[in-house]
């Protein structure tokens, strides 16, 4: 459904995005993970035709974003960053608005507003004037437009900024519900949210996709990652000579205070030497006050490799 | 497409209606114009024609519509509304006349107010309706004019000021600067800057003569200044 190719997008010298390649496929529901500034919206402008990339290229349902950008426009609902809308209008009148400049005819309009407003929960303030909404009203209103025309793809740019828990509880479920008919992208730069609602992540940072698969999957390569966490009381060189001696640690951290051995160890991919660990210690006659398997969550990963990527393009551009 | 250019234009003449600038705009137009009227035309021994009135609100006009036209692109760029816009199916073709239409009927509007002069000055002894009526055919004209270079100063920023200051600018180099240009170096320049001259073809509407020529002129600085903020709504695209 989305297929992007060697994707590059330069603002004068700097490239915000550097030649990202996925699909996805009718029906996903894809979340864009990535910091600030990663170029998770540079790309969504550019599959909904706002501006052109530098080089390499994208379609969606077949049409190619720069030559077909008209036919690419009428089958995508876009929810742009910060929601802009037309702040003079009532929310109605701006629907409305929005469907007769996608072509819709009088009645089909007012099928379709009434359809959005159900799903968006517009209910009461949809008579209202947009510059008195607050920002989760006026999101769900952006939404709402994006939604208007039923459209084969949504891209949504950070859909649940500032909105409260509810409402970000609530928006979820509506992102899951749409998925269904809808071939999702969303973008967000806050991890629960995407592991919450996405069948597949991708996380870009500094122009790059860095990783990409399910949540699950990603959990996998983060538990390769995994460390344990020891404190044993004892001689500090004894205790981390011995613990290096066990089959099975790659690497171990040992702060030590008051007597008290803190250690942090790196384990080899597969093999668990926590019972090596605990009868080393007893053989010793040291004492030991904790062990523990310290699991990397989604959250480290993503701040590992997204500042892993940050200090390569550092160094990229002093060198 | 003519849907959606209608979409448009009711969209930005309601924006319009809604601005407070506007409001002042139309403020200024109707005092200027009734006390023009009223101190120049309406006294004992004054001439019973428009032709002093839309003279004068022609040079007005250089400083008031470039106020009315400020808000329609910069703003759409400075609040970020322009990506919802430009990634709905309309091209800049249409975002461009609907919006050039939405102003353009608010200064008719605005312009029709004035009939009340003319109104005036039939029941005071004028007999030519014909000229009054190429006096106003003029004024549209050249309006349409002043809002197509509006509406490219507009294209250019994201700030309304500067916006409406290099509307000001542009027309005042097609009105105040060919004027002195060529009461100054006169000769063959003269020819050539009063083709360029505003001031020149909308005389020949006020005097109530029909000239293709200054039709063609208004006509095609409309259409160019339009092309131009099209082409700005382009290239921006690419930065």
């Amino acid at each position: 459904m989305i297929r992007v190719q060697n994707l590059t997008k330069m603002y004068g010298s700097r490239a915000a995005v550097h030649s990202i390649s996925f699909h996805i496929q009718k029906g996903e529901i894809v979340g864009f993970l990535g910091p600030n500034g990663a170029g998770k919206t540079t790309t969504m402008r550019v599959l909904t035709c706002y501006m052109p990339a530098t080089s390499g290229s994208a379609s969606i349902a077949g049409h190619d974003v720069f030559t077909e950008s008209m036919a690419v426009r009428r089958v995508i609902g876009y929810l742009p960053e910060n929601t802009p809308l037309d702040l003079h209008m009532r929310t109605r009148e701006y629907l409305n608005f929005r469907g007769k400049i996608r072509g819709l005819d009088r009645a089909s309009r007012q099928a379709a507003i009434a359809r959005v407003a159900e799903q968006c929960w517009l209910g009461d303030f949809i008579d209202r004037p947009i510059q008195q909404l607050s920002k989760g009203m006026r999101q769900r209103v952006g939404l709402a437009d994006a939604l208007l025309h039923d459209p084969q793809v949504l891209i949504l740019d950070e859909p649940t900024v500032g909105l409260d828990p509810t409402q970000i509880r609530e928006t979820r479920n509506l992102v899951r519900e749409l998925a269904k008919r809808h071939t999702v992208l969303l973008s967000s730069h806050i991890l629960p949210e995407i592991e919450a609602t996405c069948q597949r992540i991708i996380i870009i940072a500094a122009g790059k996709i860095v990783a990409s698969g399910s949540p699950d999957e990603l959990k996998r390569r983060i538990r390769e990652g995994s460390r344990l966490i020891v404190e044993v009381a004892g001689p500090s060189d004894a205790v981390a000579k011995a613990i290096r001696g066990i089959g099975g640690v790659s690497k171990v951290d040992c702060h030590s205070d008051t007597g008290c051995n803190r250690l942090t160890i790196e384990t080899a991919k597969d093999g668990d030497p926590r019972e090596k660990i605990y009868q080393t210690v007893k053989e010793k006659n040291w004492s030991m006050r904790e062990l523990r398997l310290e699991q990397g969550s989604l959250e480290e990963f993503f701040v590992r490799i997204t500042a892993e990527q940050s200090r390569v393009a550092r160094e990229e551009v002093h060198a | 497409m003519m849907t959606r250019v209608a979409a448009l234009t009711q969209r930005e003449l309601a924006a319009t209606f809604l601005s407070p600038v506007a409001y002042i705009v139309a403020a200024v137009f109707l005092v200027a114009s009734g006390y023009l009227f009223m101190s120049n035309t309406l006294i004992e021994g004054g001439e019973a024609s428009m032709r002093f009135m839309l003279e004068s609100m022609a040079w007005l006009l250089v400083f008031a519509i470039p106020m009315l036209t400020m808000r329609v692109l910069a703003d759409e760029y400075a609040t970020g509304t322009i990506e919802s816009l430009m990634t709905a199916p309309v091209t800049d073709v249409e975002v461009v006349i609907g919006k050039f239409l939405g102003v353009l009927i608010f200064y008719v509007a605005l312009l029709l107010t004035t009939v009340v002069h003319v109104v005036l000055l039939f029941k005071y002894g004028a007999e030519d309706l014909g000229i009054v009526m190429y006096g106003y055919l003029g004024m549209v004209l050249l309006g349409a004019m002043y809002v197509s270079v509006g509406l490219f100063a507009s294209s250019l920023t994201r700030y309304q000021l500067v916006a409406a200051l290099i509307g000001m600018g542009i027309l005042a180099i097609f009105t105040v600067l060919v004027n002195g240009l060529a009461s100054w170096k006169g000769g063959q320049w003269r020819v050539v800057l009063g083709y360029v001259n505003v001031f020149h073809h909308f005389k020949d509407f006020s005097r109530g003569i029909l000239d293709t020529g200054s039709i063609v002129f208004f006509l095609s600085t409309t259409l160019f200044f339009l092309f131009l903020a099209v082409k700005v709504m382009e290239s921006k695209r690419w930065r």
